[in-house]
Formats: C-alpha cells, structure tokens, sequence
C-alpha cells in the first residue's frame, strides 16, 4: 500500500481514533503517560483498518487450502520428504479430527493459506482474541500428537 | 538454526500466555515501562508470553513503542 491509498488508510485511522479516544477519555487512570495510552488507539485502529484492507486485493483467498505450501511455512525440509510428509500427514489428521468445522477453518486459513490474522477477524467478524485462541488450542493438540507420533520431544525435535 | 525451528516457534504454547484482550488492555502501561527501561516482562509475565507468541500483538506492541521513543523530548 502506497500513495494516496495509504494516506487515505492513514486519515480514517487517525478519525477512528480520535473518536475512541474521546469516547474512552474518562476512562484513563493515570497508570501511563496520556500520549502512549492515546497512541494505542491509533495503532489499534490502523491495526483493523490493515485487515480490512487485505481484502480489497487479497493475494490468497479465504477457504484456498492450500496444504502443499504448509511445509514451507514450517519451515519442514523437503530433503526430509519422509519425515515432512509424516509431519504433515500428522497435522492433517489432527486438524481433520481433533477441531471443530469452524476451528478447522480458522487455523486453515491462518496457518495454511498464510492469511493475517486481522485480516481474518474482520472477514468472519470475530475479535482478534477469539481467533488467536483457536490457534494456540490448536498448537498445543499438534505438539501433544506429534509428541505421540515420534516427531518431536516434549521439549525440542526428535533429530533424526 | 535447523529446519525444525520454525516449527518449533510455531508450537509455542506458554501457559502464562494472557491473550490478545488483555495484553492490548495493559499494552500502554506495558510499552511505557519498557520505554524507561524498566523489566516489564517481570510485571507482566502473561503479557510477555502473549508478545512473543502473537505476531499481530506483536506488531502492535513494537509500533507503540516506536511512536512513544521517537516522540520529541
């Protein structure tokens, strides 16, 4: 995002932001300086004003699925083709299995396909908080099966 | 770093981890003590679990700081 796009993004932020401040002004209790509380309304609001942008261009769709770039975004070595496919076969399973429809979706669309995750709260008009729960539920199912399968340690990955 | 580090952080689960609500709603009082210098992951042990885990969070935690160090004195 560049050029008047950007300032037009900037503007709406800076109006939003104004607007909660005032609405919240009786609401500051001293705990930090005025200015970095009232700064964090402004970054909140270009925050969710970002998200919201992502789907005026969205390089990669909601519901893609794109399973073949997830060993990528692992960081998983293709060298290691048994083992990254087990991994992977691993997550699946847990994904397809352990999660709910909406669960699945979510942590699609955010560890798979690699959309934002502000980006996705505006989309399904969730709040941050409940998507980045689905997500850290989630990692902890993957580490406990992956655990089980042989992958990893309970601290640390098994080098094989 | 070996190939399983990025997996490694994506499974990071602290248990302290607080959340996005609540670390966004300390975030000023946070950001000001690591302005001064001070340890505020010391204070806020959740919020700093929450930091290193969230990138959004993240993101926001570091854009804060940076508005409020490059303020004029």
């Amino acid at each position: 995002m560049t050029g008047l796009e950007l300032d037009d993004v900037a503007h709406q932020a800076a109006d939003d932001a104004m607007l909660a401040i005032l609405a919240k002004l009786t609401e500051f209790r001293g705990e930090s300086r005025f200015t970095t509380w009232a700064y964090r309304f402004v970054i909140l609001e270009v925050s969710s004003k970002l998200g919201r942008h992502y789907w005026r261009n969205p390089p990669v769709p909601l519901d893609a699925v794109q399973w073949e770039r997830l060993p990528d975004r692992l960081g998983l070595d293709p060298q290691q083709h048994a083992e990254t496919t087990g991994i992977i076969a691993e997550i699946r399973h847990v994904v397809d299995t352990e999660l709910t429809a909406h669960q699945r979706r979510v942590f699609i669309a955010i560890v798979v396909d690699g959309i934002p995750l502000n980006a996705l709260a505006d989309k399904l008009g969730l709040q941050r908080n409940a998507i980045y729960q689905v997500i850290f539920d989630a990692r902890r199912k993957l580490r406990r099966a992956l655990v089980a399968s042989g992958y990893l340690e309970e601290r640390g990955v098994r080098q094989l | 770093m070996n190939d399983h580090d990025t997996l490694e952080r994506f499974l990071e689960a602290d248990p302290r981890d607080v959340g996005c609500d609540e670390a966004m709603s300390v975030l000023h009082i946070y950001v000001d003590l690591v302005a001064a210098g001070l340890d505020a992951a010391d204070r806020y042990p959740g919020v700093a679990a929450h930091l290193a885990g969230c990138g959004p969070c993240g993101v926001d935690f570091a854009g804060l700081l940076a508005a409020v160090t490059s303020e004029p004195d």
